[in-house]
């Protein structure tokens, strides 16, 4: 039973083909039929029809990096609840990082993964495999059989790979693989024992502070062991001034590193620490206003290649703890677009370049081995996001699909939202009108 | 309503002369009396009966001042607790005859807290009371040795002692209460 | 909320206090430090009698919390809470039940169901009294969180030195140890610039704050310094702070031996400070480490007195949160 979807009135913007004008789509047997000028194309020749007048129509998007929790921890969230909080969200893809309880670092853990994801999951989850056996960062894990069993990358994420002999290996086994290697950056000497950005904050609130050195120090290491092997590295979640200075030198220098940066990082500084607030911990922590602003240029002159949501929901009950034993993370596949959005409303960014970093790019990062992904084109795979710029609305804890409510942005109202998801053909989210 | 003058000035110099004859008249050492001001108008109040002793005896009686806010029966129950001011008395209160000078007795409870700061302090021999003023309505078993004036009141009746060192002028005078929408 | 006193007693002039909580030192405002002051001064004239009782606070029933062992701070604020008459029970959790999993939230929902109205809480992490704040229908006072703040330290400070000086306005102020990890100093600078003192913060660089900006709120009323000389000269008040034995285990300084030659205050380092200058310490003091024997004994030493005091701010502060408008 194969159902098509006109979508019409919206405004295309597609930035793989530096598209963006007012178009109509039409998705037919999962895959995108025909994209043409406003009204060219028969509405009666379609089962259904979506008004976007006023909306934007993109990609759906690609989500990198997040956690989803299963196996071992399910009551901070599940591949089910995760994916339908993706899919609210605007995503149709999800990496998942291997951190879960067992870590997944064997085929068996991704097949496991894969068929929950199979089972409980309406939008394209992917996981990723640990670089190391266990996340233990001593010997390597299976990489191979892990790509064999369809990994779409390898990270040991929450942890670095701190040993670099190890991680010069792992760049050197995995790289013909082609799969994205990617490290979580800190140099755990430096950042033991801090718990938000090294700082005035940090200073006023009594609480040890991570340096941005910590984290600067592996982009460093990372980026030069890129350089002297020629393979690929992917650098999650940087957070510093100092990093995307790093990453930009690299590229200029022709080599293979590529960067990435959530909401949360582009858009609140250690401020939305200030009275312990554990729902603005995480890990790297919020910066000061200046790192806020190169990560910002870094994404708009190309330094910084995606946006990620590292999606790291915790119990309420965890959170609500004294801040140095409450876990770090955030919520984030919810809000993430208006967030976001709040950059294009104020000026700091253009809306095409934050829709490719958010679809576009991350599919390059993907290599194609899911097929087709992150462009509008006949004949590509229908996934497709519509939302509503300008439409405001309040973020509600209480209102989240995903188990993890842990969000600074409770209660703020922000500007832009999800409309409709469409994930392989089907409408996967839709906002109920009221 | 209008408040109604019930002693002036004049008036107040005469009892405050009459009242310190009365000590006079009735204490025989006089050496051994401490007067002690309940704050507020208390203490000018004392200030003013010991000069008068000193005018008309030469007996230099010494003065104190007490602050019985911590004494209070109504602290806890109310949201705000009084500013604690310091107490202080010259000397020793063991084996003296304190005389408590207040400037309105009324239910007795501000007197019963006075009293309660002081025995915490010490044994005196004896404890007298001198009001300004005695309005009547006791909630206590308590009576004024020094009376200057009895002014019978309605409960719902305020009444107001002003003295020159606290208020600027001398007047006691007694209105009715507008009910406070405070 | 009545405020108004009924009328069959004298109307008191009312305290201007709306603080439910003391967590927090660096949102006082100078008309609040004054009201502390001022009370404690009253309270201290309490201490000085044969019956050192006073039953404002009869009935009321105050818990201390104390997550961290600590005879002296413990003793001192149960001891006012019984000088005001009020019932005291302590709880002494030691550290290992946060990691047990007997949580916070649990312990003062406990507490306030069997009556407890004040809870005097010290904690080994910074923020754990807000975390309290959050959930509790009592009153919580901080004595202590981590390296965040002791708010009643830092006032007992204060009423220490104006004991001995006219003013804080102006004078030159040195707290001499580790102030990264102190929350004493925290809220010792807090205080004393707010009340317009100049303050050095001298030690070792790893045991000075990293990471100020010019942003900071206080930057310009703050100064580093790592030679003890320079820092002392002309000095009005030296603070010592304790050194935690924890530091050298933690590798930020090589060992104590170092520490001592380098930082301690002997009686020739005093006296490039003013003459008359004075000497503090919060206590418990380790001898002859941060302070040489001799000067902790001096003649300018107020590490004693600093007690007594704290007994004093200890009591005006019960009694103000007891009695404040909670807004």
């Amino acid at each position: 039973m194969i159902s098509s979807i006109l979508i019409k009135n919206g405004r295309l913007i597609d930035p793989a083909g530096s598209f963006d004008r007012p178009a109509d789509v039409l998705i037919k047997g999962g895959l995108i039929s025909e994209v043409a000028g406003p009204g060219q194309i028969e509405q009666a020749g379609a089962d259904n029809v979506f008004n976007a007048e006023g909306m934007i129509v993109c990609p759906g998007f690609i989500d990198l990096h997040c956690h989803l929790r299963e196996p071992g921890q399910e009551d901070k969230e599940s591949i089910k609840t995760g994916s339908e909080a993706a899919a609210n969200g605007g995503f149709t893809t999800i990496c998942c990082m291997p951190n879960t309880l067992p870590p997944i670092d064997t085929a068996a853990a991704v097949s496991y993964i894969n068929s929950i994801a199979a089972r409980d999951s309406a939008i394209r989850v992917l996981p990723i495999g640990c670089i190391t056996k266990n996340r233990k960062g001593e010997e390597l894990a299976p990489l191979y059989e892990l790509a064999e069993a369809g990994v779409a990358g390898f990270s040991d994420d929450g942890s670095p790979v701190a040993d670099s002999s190890l991680m010069l290996r792992a760049m050197l086994y995995a790289g013909p693989l082609g799969l994205p290697i990617i490290d979580h950056c800190e140099d755990l000497s430096l950042s033991r024992g801090g718990l938000m950005n090294e700082g005035d904050l940090a200073n006023i609130l009594g609480l040890p502070g991570i340096p941005a050195a910590a984290e600067e120090i592996m982009v460093a290491r990372d980026i030069l062991l890129a350089k002297s092997t020629g393979i690929h590295i992917h650098l999650a979640h940087i957070s510093t001034r100092g990093s995307v200075e790093m990453v930009r030198f690299a590229k200029r220098n022709g080599i293979k590193v590529t960067a990435e940066v959530t909401p949360h990082h582009l858009t609140l500084t250690e401020n939305a620490v200030a009275g312990y607030n554990t729902n603005a911990k995480v890990n790297p922590p919020l910066r000061s206003d200046d790192d806020v602003q190169s990560l910002i240029d870094g994404l708009t002159d190309g330094t910084i290649d995606v946006i990620s949501t590292d999606h790291a929901p915790h119990t309420a009950a965890e959170k609500e703890q004294e801040f140095a034993l409450a876990p770090a993370g955030i919520s984030g596949f919810e809000p993430a677009l208006a967030s976001l959005l709040s950059l294009v409303h104020r000026g700091k960014i253009e809306m095409a370049k934050l829709i490719g970093a958010l679809t576009f790019a991350p599919a390059g990062i993907l290599n194609g081995r899911y097929g087709k992904l992150g462009a509008i084109t006949p004949g590509w795979i229908a996934d497709v996001t519509v939302f509503d710029p300008g439409r405001e609305w309040r973020v509600e804890i209480g209102g989240f699909i995903s188990r993890g409510k842990n969000t600074p942005l409770n209660g703020m109202t922000l500007k832009g939202k999800v409309m409709l998801t469409i994930s392989r053909g089907d409408v996967v989210y839709r906002l109920n009108s009221k | 309503m209008e408040p109604t003058i019930v002693l002036n000035r004049e008036d107040i110099r005469r009892t405050l002369g009459r009242m310190a004859h009365e000590i006079i008249e009735t204490n025989k050492d006089l050496l051994k009396i401490i007067m002690i001001g309940m704050r507020t108008r208390g203490v000018p109040m004392a200030n003013r009966l010991a000069a008068n002793i000193k005018a008309f005896e030469n007996a230099q009686i010494p003065v104190g001042v007490l602050d019985f806010s911590l004494y209070r029966d109504d602290l806890g129950s109310r949201d705000l607790q009084p500013v604690v001011k310091s107490t202080s008395i010259p000397s020793g209160i063991d084996g003296k005859i304190i005389i408590l000078v207040d400037d309105v007795l009324f239910t007795g409870r501000s007197s019963r807290a006075a009293m309660d700061a002081l025995i915490d302090l010490g044994r005196p021999s004896a404890i007298k009371l001198a009001v300004l003023v005695d309005r009547g309505h006791r909630e206590l078993p308590i009576r004024a040795d020094y009376v200057g004036k009895n002014i019978p009141s309605a409960r719902d009746e305020e009444v107001q002692v002003k003295l020159t060192e606290t208020d600027g002028l001398d007047e006691v005078s007694i209105y009715k209460k507008i009910e406070s929408g405070k | 909320m009545k405020e108004n006193y009924p009328q069959d007693m004298h109307q008191p002039e009312t305290i201007s206090w709306h603080r439910k909580h003391l967590l927090d030192i660096d949102d006082f405002s100078i008309s609040e430090y004054d009201l502390v002051i001022k009370t404690a001064g009253v309270m201290g004239g309490i201490l000085s009698r044969p019956i050192k009782k006073v039953p404002a606070l009869r009935g009321r029933t105050i818990a201390t919390l104390f997550y961290e062992p600590s005879t002296r701070t413990r003793s001192s604020f149960e001891l006012a809470a019984k000088y005001l008459s009020a019932d005291v029970v302590n709880l002494a959790a030691s550290s290992s039940s946060i990691t047990k999993g007997e949580s916070l939230i649990d312990t003062l929902h406990t507490l306030e169901a069997m009556g407890v109205e004040i809870i005097i809480m010290r904690h080994p992490l910074a923020g754990a009294c807000h975390l309290a704040a959050r959930h509790a229908k009592s009153s919580i006072i901080n004595a202590g969180d981590g390296g965040h703040a002791h708010p009643t330290q830092a006032l007992l400070d204060m009423y220490t030195i104006l004991k001995h000086k006219p003013a804080i306005a102006g004078l030159n102020i040195v707290i001499l140890g580790d102030s990264r990890h102190s929350r004493v100093a925290r809220s010792n600078i807090w205080g004393l610039t707010a009340m317009g003192a100049s303050v050095t913060l001298c030690g070792p660089r790893s045991l000075l704050p990293i990471g100020l900006t010019p942003r900071h709120p206080l930057y310009s009323k703050i100064k580093l310094e790592t030679d003890i000389l320079r820092a002392l000269e002309g000095a009005d008040v030296v603070m010592a702070l304790r050194m935690q034995k924890e530091r050298q285990a933690a590798g930020l300084i090589p060992d104590i031996r170092e520490y001592v030659s380098q930082f301690r205050l002997t009686s020739d380092r005093l006296a490039v400070a003013k003459p008359d200058a004075l000497v503090m310490h919060p206590g418990p003091v380790n001898e002859d480490i941060e302070i040489s024997f001799e000067v902790a004994s001096g003649s300018q030493s107020l590490i004693t007195e600093q007690v007594s005091n704290g007994l004093a701010v200890r009591m005006a502060v019960l009694y103000l949160i007891s009695g404040g408008s909670k807004e």
